[in-house]
């Protein structure tokens, strides 16, 4: 009996843990060799520099590139110029989304919610450019939409600059807050806010004590979303950014004839953004997730 | 659990491979690095490239692949009426794939990325490529359209090396100030507004977004700070150069946006969010085309402009085609219908009697060496002053490149 089980059972069932490795062997060779590797050649390439004349990388390992990112005002400027667009953004995107996903999710008719997560979704279907240049055209300063909005009213539009870049990436990254909130909402028990006004709490009370507590994660995934796009952005500011550039743009204006120094600014976004997933952490938000 | 440590230890030893590959992969590199650094001192490295191609030139490969300034390789996609290309694609049997760059700095990273046959370079580009080993040595004799290039193109420091040409000449322009009559009512003919504080035009200006605009402002100064001495905005010492920086700090002021992307340039001269400012003539001829109400000249300060070559790549699988293209695109046919869409002087002599447009050589002072002595082509500033000077050190196109970068953060 035992030895017709024992030929049943293949190779695979025999070795669970050749299997679990074979299955993990793709996605880990993506993770490890094309994210994991690149990130750290990345980081590599930022220690090296560049041969005057003729731009090619030398590999001597110099500090030279942290150095003058470091004490050049005009970088250090715009990596807080950069971080406040990003918070900005994603504080406008949290005002505008908490709203729009309660009304999704316990104001609306139930039947609704198909629709109104389709409208929600449907300028992701636009290419990122095209939305873009939209707003290239709205924000003009004579003959844009807003200005044709604000003018009569005595105020100048926003213009080109530090307000049309928040403005565009607010539009842009709108679907990605608004989508987490909405499902931590629709997930929040209906008994909760039950108890909660049996206990005698006004509505207020219930939203700040029940409430946000409860869908706190799906703001938090929301921000990581609109934080991290908004911080590595860098064709919105080509486009509707005037004069104004972010950190992408000095990567973008860089590499072609410095790709060290290039290297050095990039590992900035991603020394930030670990930097905010640690304080994320630290929040609690992603305990019970 | 033993699985996931093991796991965990297999993604860490993958990691340190990685990291080994990854300082030995690319060795390439910094060979020819190593010994660019070598003769970095002395002032004519070796004649670099290889050899060139012995020729003859045989059957098509059946494509090649031009990276071009727009406006350069048109095809009937911009203009049903504007293309030189379809004629040479069933001529020769070698289809024509283009891709157009907006600055310099992206075509010699395209270039280095490898996949092309053609480039044409301006000559903030070429000598990058020469001595990056990207490009080959011309030979001349398979070109026979090269016999009929105006002499005062041939040979010059920007695309030859030792008496090696590197490539054929393709025609020469100078960057206009452009200005939106209905923003800049009174005819213009100076760079002082674009410069200096008191601009009534401050928030609509516009300037070219590449580190090659440093030698513009060094143009302004040549007129109005003699007292610098600079002879040629590309070799500016250590003085010349903080004070063309001071200069483009100031104008930041005034601008509202810079431009590298030609289409957005016209949208914006067309649209009024710009008023006046650096341009291309295509950028005008596109511009008008639209309905704009556009003037562009050539200011009196004298201007920064280019001198474009057609290079052809080093080990180019497509050295056939990429030969035939290069003698097609400089015949006095295609020469001339490139000169008067994209708006510059064509290189060939034999252009002038072949344009629509008669006077179009007269206008764009084909065979007038006294128009462009004070055009300075686009070069590539090096440690080595351009200029001659043995006394100073000059600041090298790496350094223009981390200032400009600085200026715009």
């Amino acid at each position: 009996m035992t030895t017709t089980t024992a030929t049943h059972r293949g190779f695979w069932y025999r070795h669970p843990g050749l299997r679990l490795g074979g299955l993990l062997t793709a996605p880990m060779a993506w993770l490890v060799v094309v994210y994991l590797g690149s990130l750290a050649a990345l980081f590599l390439t930022a220690f090296y520099q560049i041969d005057d004349f003729t731009g090619q990388v030398v590999k001597t390992f110099t500090l030279k590139n942290f150095t003058t990112l470091f004490t050049t005002s005009a970088y250090y400027e715009s990596v807080f110029r950069t971080i406040s667009i990003a918070l900005l953004v994603t504080v406008l995107c949290l005002v505008i989304a908490l709203p729009l996903a309660f009304f999704m999710a316990r104001v609306a008719p139930r039947h609704w919610r198909p629709l109104m997560v389709a409208l929600v979704l449907t300028p992701l279907w636009a290419s990122y450019l095209v939305k873009v240049y939209a707003w290239r055209a709205m924000l003009q300063p004579e003959s844009g939409v807003l200005a044709w909005f604000l003018n009569p009213l005595g105020l100048d539009g926003p213009g080109y600059g530090y307000l049309g870049i928040v403005i565009t990436l607010t539009y842009l990254w709108l679907p990605y807050m608004i989508l987490p909130i909405y499902a931590g909402l629709t997930r929040l028990p209906d008994s909760m806010l039950d108890a909660s006004a049996d206990l005698g709490a006004h509505s207020g009370r219930t939203f700040r004590s029940v409430v946000v507590p409860l869908i706190f994660p799906s703001v938090v995934a929301g921000s990581i979303f609109t934080f991290s796009l908004s911080l590595g952005d860098y064709i919105t500011a080509q486009i509707v950014g005037g004069k104004v550039t972010m950190l992408g743009n000095v990567v973008q204006q860089t590499y072609v004839t410095n790709l060290p120094f290039a290297a050095a600014v990039a590992t900035l976004p991603v020394v930030i953004i670990v930097l905010y997933l640690l304080a994320v952490r630290k929040s609690g938000a992603l305990e019970n997730v | 659990m033993q699985t996931t440590r093991l796991l965990k230890i297999a993604a860490v030893s993958a990691s340190a491979m990685l990291l080994v590959a990854a300082c030995g992969g690319s060795s390439g590199s910094s060979s020819s690095g190593a010994s660019g650094s070598a003769s970095e001192g002395a002032a004519a490295p070796e004649t670099p490239g290889g050899a060139a191609f012995a020729g003859p030139v045989g059957e098509g490969e059946g494509q090649v692949n031009v990276l071009a300034w727009p406006g350069y390789v048109e095809n009937g996609t911009t203009d049903p009426a504007v293309d030189w290309v379809s004629g040479f694609e069933k001529e020769t049997g070698c289809k024509v794939n283009v891709k157009t760059f907006g600055t310099s700095d992206e075509a010699v990273k395209l270039v280095q990325g490898g996949g092309w046959d053609v480039v044409s370079a301006s000559g903030d580009a070429t000598l990058r490529l020469i001595y990056g080993d990207n490009v080959q040595p011309l030979n001349a004799d398979l070109v026979p359209n090269y016999a009929d290039v105006f002499e005062d193109l041939k040979l010059q420091s920007f695309n030859s090396v030792n008496g090696v040409p590197f490539g054929v000449p393709h025609g020469r322009g100078a960057n206009l100030l452009m200005w939106n009559t209905d923003k800049v009512t009174t005819p213009l003919d100076s760079w002082a507004v674009t410069f200096d504080a008191d601009s009534p035009y401050k928030g609509a200006v516009t300037a070219y977004d590449s580190p090659i605009f440093i030698a513009d402002a060094a143009v302004y100064l040549m007129a109005t700070q003699p007292e610098l001495g600079i002879t040629d905005p590309y070799a500016l010492d250590k003085t010349q150069f903080d004070a063309a920086i001071a200069l483009l700090e100031q104008q930041k002021e005034l601008v509202g946006e810079y431009w590298s992307d030609y289409t957005k340039a016209i949208q914006a001269f067309n649209s009024g969010t710009t008023a006046v400012g650096t341009s291309w003539q295509v950028i005008a001829n596109l511009a008008k085309a639209e309905g704009g109400k556009i003037e562009a000249v050539k200011a009196k300060e004298g201007a920064t402009g280019w001198s474009d070559t057609w290079m052809i790549t080093k080990d180019t699988p497509n050295i056939n085609c990429a030969y035939k293209w290069v003698n097609h695109i400089v015949s006095p046919e295609a020469n001339a219908a490139v000169a008067e869409w994209f708006g510059e002087a064509p290189a060939n002599a034999k252009s002038c009697e072949l344009t629509a447009d008669k006077d179009h050589c007269a206008t764009f002072h084909a065979g007038e060496a006294d128009y462009w002595t004070d055009v300075y082509y686009w070069n590539t500033p090096t440690t080595a002053c351009l200029d001659g000077r043995t006394d100073v050190q000059c600041i090298p196109y790496s350094e223009w490149g981390t200032a400009w970068s600085a200026l715009r953060s």
